[in-house]
């Protein structure tokens, strides 16, 4: 049996304030267990939460970004339930009166189509604490640094149908935020985490099946693997004559299989009120307009401008627009070396590979955009071919100084002096009498290709630092 | 979460035992078994009151937060709170590595 699968999800995006959403501790990654938890986030008796203003702007920015329909008044909510690791006993949320309405959002697949996901809504809300469950003599260790950061949920329209519209969706969102800059994105440090709902339905139905909650899912690559297998469980048991029960699963990746959570959600009944110690909160036309003032390029936008004013192909510019960091590092190189299309090359080619071959970051580059730019002006201004430069870029990344240290230093500098060329065409033609005797043979088809040997001989005896232009040239010239 | 809060019944009257046990148990709120009648038709009687106050006609009246007129006031981004782990810790029924012990949580 064939089966369409219906997927919606739900993000939760760590929002890049420096303090938390209802108290003034510090949102820091990394710090000591407890540091960074005050009286508002251990839920002391008489604390009340105070809304961060940067954590509405952030929403607002997000729903800018996507076109989606502002939430003028918005109410935050209790959701109630027990867990240690959010000790007032319920998690302020919002839940009919989201920050953020309606929007919808462009994802381009892998072979060129575009799709649009419905955006439904996206909320803020507090972020809970860290259960460790490690040896703690049977008892369980409570972190509480990470109880009240903001987040912002986005939900999803069902309107995804695979894993790979899926994992298109969640980078497209990634690159937007970071774009915004209203998350670092950091997905190892669980800056964006993912729920899963995922149904199947018989092929061309339009009744929507039973659904699964997978959650907490924090990589594209574990997206991808546990969307894969939830598929195949549910097709399954459906082939097999039965029933997909509606449950939260949890995503193991060391099994690679997802499992019925236990206790926490089984009682799913949430009992939602709204908050008493928060008023609504109203924003006005003047606030998001200055909001609004302030939006950077987008990455869509981006995209067009490199293929409009850099003469990139769409492939090109997807990739140097996808994120932030590397646009403006290549932007850099372009403005600082003139030449965008060679800059594309070099970005994409040599530098993105050494950077995932040395698993580093663009920020932690050892070749700066200026470095990178002023090698490439050396191959334009034909002081050595891109043959060299490569050479020269590894030299760079070594750490041995800028390409011209390196040119000199290596004696690397491209021979143009038509002199010393004519000298080395000589020897190569009387080395080689018996080619020259067939290309004289030859026909004016052949003798391109025979020509080609000679050029290749000459590059070789001069190291690969001769003037491929000008050899062509004398070598044109002598065997006619 | 997005399903919508499911609309209050009509009447409450018949609040079934089973309900209350289960709101208890979400709660995490302990009736003894002899108490459960009890709680049952108090919590009818306090239902009861809600229904004479739905009866009330609100189509157009907007809902109000609170008698103030108020709106929310937002406060800067700005780290305010330092690290007060120890003073804090010091009253905690058992505490180790810096994190608060509590019974096992599984999940």
């Amino acid at each position: 049996m064939r089966w369409d699968v219906v997927i919606g999800l739900e993000v939760h995006l760590q929002l890049a304030t420096a303090s938390k959403i209802f108290s003034g501790a510090s949102t820091h990654f990394g710090a000591a267990p407890n540091t960074q938890a005050c009286a508002v986030d251990l839920a002391m008796p008489g604390m009340l939460p105070v809304l961060n203003e940067q954590a509405v702007r952030y929403a607002v920015m997000f729903g800018l970004g996507i076109g989606a329909e502002i939430g003028m008044r918005s109410v935050f909510d209790r959701k109630n339930y027990f867990y240690p690791d959010s000790p007032k006993g319920y998690q302020i949320s919002q839940f009919q009166e989201p920050v953020v309405g309606r929007g919808s959002f462009e994802i381009t697949l892998e072979d060129g189509t575009v799709r649009h996901i419905g955006i439904t809504r996206a909320h803020l809300e507090e972020d809970a604490g860290k259960s460790l469950h490690e040896d703690f003599h049977g008892q369980t260790g409570i972190d509480l640094n990470r109880a009240g950061t903001p987040l912002l949920e986005i939900v999803t329209d069902p309107d995804l149908r695979s894993a790979e519209e899926a994992v298109a969706y969640l980078k497209t969102l990634h690159s937007l935020v970071t774009y915004l800059g209203i998350s670092d994105g950091n997905m190892a440090e669980g800056s964006m985490r993912c729920d899963v709902n995922l149904s199947l339905r018989p092929a061309g139905s339009q009744e929507l099946g039973t659904r699964t909650e997978i959650k907490n899912v924090n990589s594209f690559r574990f997206v991808e693997k546990a969307i894969h297998h939830e598929i195949e469980r549910q097709a399954d048991i459906l082939e097999n004559g039965g029933r997909v029960i509606q449950e939260t699963r949890l995503y193991d990746a060391d099994r690679d299989e997802t499992r019925a959570m236990r206790s926490k959600e089984v009682a799913n009944d949430y009992r939602y009120f709204p908050e008493p110690d928060l008023l609504p909160v109203i924003i006005d036309e003047a606030f998001v307009d200055s909001i609004r003032a302030t939006l950077p390029e987008l990455p869509r936008e981006r995209r067009q401008r490199f293929v409009d004013i850099y003469g990139l192909s769409h492939y090109d510019a997807t990739v140097l627009s996808a994120n932030r960091a590397l646009a403006d590092y290549y932007e850099a190189v372009v403005s600082d070396c003139g030449d965008p299309k060679i800059a594309a090359n070099w970005v994409q080619g040599e530098l993105l590979g050494q950077l995932n071959r040395s698993e580093l970051a663009l920020a932690d580059s050892p070749v700066s955009a200026p470095a990178l730019a002023g090698l490439i002006r050396r191959i334009l201004d034909n002081s050595i071919s891109g043959k060299i430069a490569k050479q020269v870029f590894e030299a760079m990344w070594a750490g041995e100084g800028d390409a011209d240290r390196i040119i000199e230093a290596r004696g690397l500098q491209q021979v143009s002096d038509s002199g010393a060329l004519e000298t080395m065409v000589d020897e190569v033609i009387s080395a080689n009498p018996e080619q020259l005797a067939q290309y004289l043979a030859a026909d004016e088809a052949k003798r391109k290709k025979l020509l080609g040997f000679f050029v290749g001989q000459v590059m070789k005896v001069s190291k690969g630092q001769a003037n491929p232009q000008m050899v062509n040239e004398l070598l044109a010239r002598k065997l006619s | 979460m997005t399903t919508p809060p499911t609309a209050p019944p009509a009447t409450h009257a018949a609040v079934q035992q089973d309900e209350i046990e289960k709101m208890a148990e979400l709660a995490r709120i302990r009736i003894a078994d002899h108490q459960i009648g009890e709680v049952t038709e108090r919590i009818a009687d306090i239902l009861a009151m809600v229904d004479q106050l739905q009866a009330v006609d609100t189509a157009g009246v907007e809902a109000m937060a609170n008698p103030l007129d108020a709106v929310q006031r937002l406060r800067p981004d700005i780290v305010t709170e330092g690290d007060q782990r120890e003073v804090f810790q010091a009253i905690a029924p058992a505490v180790e590595n810096g994190l608060y012990l509590v019974p096992k949580v599984i999940d």
